[in-house]
C-alpha cells in the first residue's frame, strides 16, 4: 500500500515535469530559450519515472538496476545534444541577442571560421 | 601496469556497466565483464594518449550529490518561470564565465553540469579555452549567475581535477 503510493507519487512528479518541459517547448519564443525545455524534462522528469520503475521492480519483481544505467547514459548524452543545438543556433545567428565578446580571447570557438578557407 | 592496464578507471567502469546491463551479479558475468574491461582499453588505447587525472576521486561522489540537489532546486524555479512568466518579462541573456580550470576533463564536466542544471545551457567555449559561453533562461542579473557557477561548481571541480 505505502509502496504503491510511493510509486504513484514519483510517477506524478515525473509526469508533471515532462508536461512542464513540453509546455516550455510550445510557449518559449526564441530558439535559445526553447533549448532550456528539453534539458529540464530529461533530468528530473525522466529521473522520477525511472525511480518509480526501480521501486516497482524491487517491491514486486526480482529487482532491476537497468534504470541506473539509463540515467547515467542520459546524463552523459543530454548536454552534448544541447551543446550541438546551441552551436547550430550560433552558426545560423538565430540568437535573439548578440554574443558578448570573450574576455581573454578574440572569438568563440563556433565563430572561428576563416572566410578564405576553401572547401 | 601501463601496458596491461592503460586505464584502470575505464576497466572498472566497463565491468560495472557490463554487470548492470546483464542485471545480475554471477561469477560468469563478472568474468566476462573483466575480459571486456581488459580488452577494450587495450584496443582503444591509441585514441586515449593521456589518461584523465582525478586528484581526489572521493570528492567526485560528493560533487554528484551537490549537482543532484542543484538540479532539484533549479527545476522548481524554472518550472514556475515556464508556467507563469510571460515571454516578454523573461530576461534571457548570455553569461560569460571566465574559467580557472585548465584540464579538458574538468571543463567538460563543468559544461555538462551547467547544461543539466535547468535554466542555464552552456553554448560555446572561447577560442583558446579561457571562458565559457552560457545562455540563461531568466537572469535579470547575469553577474549573479556567473558567480553562482564559479562558487558552486567550478571551485569544487578545481579541487577534484587539479
Amino acid at each position: 500500500m505505502i509502496v504503491d503510493l510511493l510509486i504513484a507519487a514519483w510517477l506524478i512528479i515525473g509526469a508533471f515535469f515532462l508536461v512542464v518541459g513540453s509546455v516550455g517547448l510550445l510557449k518559449l519564443d526564441s530558439p535559445m530559450k526553447r533549448l532550456h525545455a528539453p534539458t529540464k524534462a530529461s533530468t528530473l522528469g525522466v529521473g522520477a519515472l525511472l525511480l518509480a520503475s526501480m521501486i516497482n521492480a524491487f517491491a514486486y519483481h526480482d529487482g532491476s538496476l537497468h534504470e541506473v544505467l539509463i540515467m547515467a547514459f542520459l546524463f552523459v548524452t543530454a548536454p552534448i545534444s544541447a551543446h550541438l543545438i546551441a552551436k547550430v543556433n550560433i552558426h545560423h545567428e538565430a540568437t535573439d541577442q548578440p554574443l558578448p565578446t570573450p574576455p581573454n580571447d578574440d572569438v568563440w570557438a563556433t565563430q572561428d571560421r576563416p572566410a578564405d578557407r576553401s572547401l | 601496469m601501463s601496458r596491461i592496464l592503460p586505464h584502470p578507471f575505464l576497466t572498472l567502469l566497463l565491468i560495472v556497466v557490463w554487470c548492470l546491463l546483464i542485471n545480475s551479479l554471477s561469477l560468469g558475468t563478472v568474468v566476462f565483464g573483466t575480459i571486456a574491461g581488459l580488452l577494450i582499453p587495450i584496443a582503444t588505447a591509441a585514441y586515449w594518449p593521456h589518461a584523465p587525472r582525478i586528484v581526489r576521486p572521493f570528492r567526485l561522489v560528493f560533487y554528484f550529490f551537490v549537482v543532484v540537489w542543484e538540479i532539484l532546486k533549479a527545476n522548481m524555479t524554472v518550472a514556475m518561470i515556464v508556467l507563469f512568466k510571460p515571454n516578454r518579462e523573461m530576461k534571457s541573456s548570455w553569461v560569460t564565465v571566465p574559467l580557472d580550470l585548465k584540464t579538458p576533463e574538468a571543463i567538460t564536466v563543468l559544461a555538462g553540469t551547467i547544461t543539466l542544471t535547468p535554466g542555464t545551457v552552456s553554448a560555446d567555449l572561447s577560442d583558446d579555452g579561457y571562458s565559457l559561453l552560457v545562455h540563461a533562461l531568466d537572469a535579470p542579473h547575469p553577474d549573479e549567475v556567473r558567480d553562482e557557477i564559479k562558487t558552486r561548481f567550478e571551485r569544487r571541480l578545481k579541487d577534484i581535477f587539479e
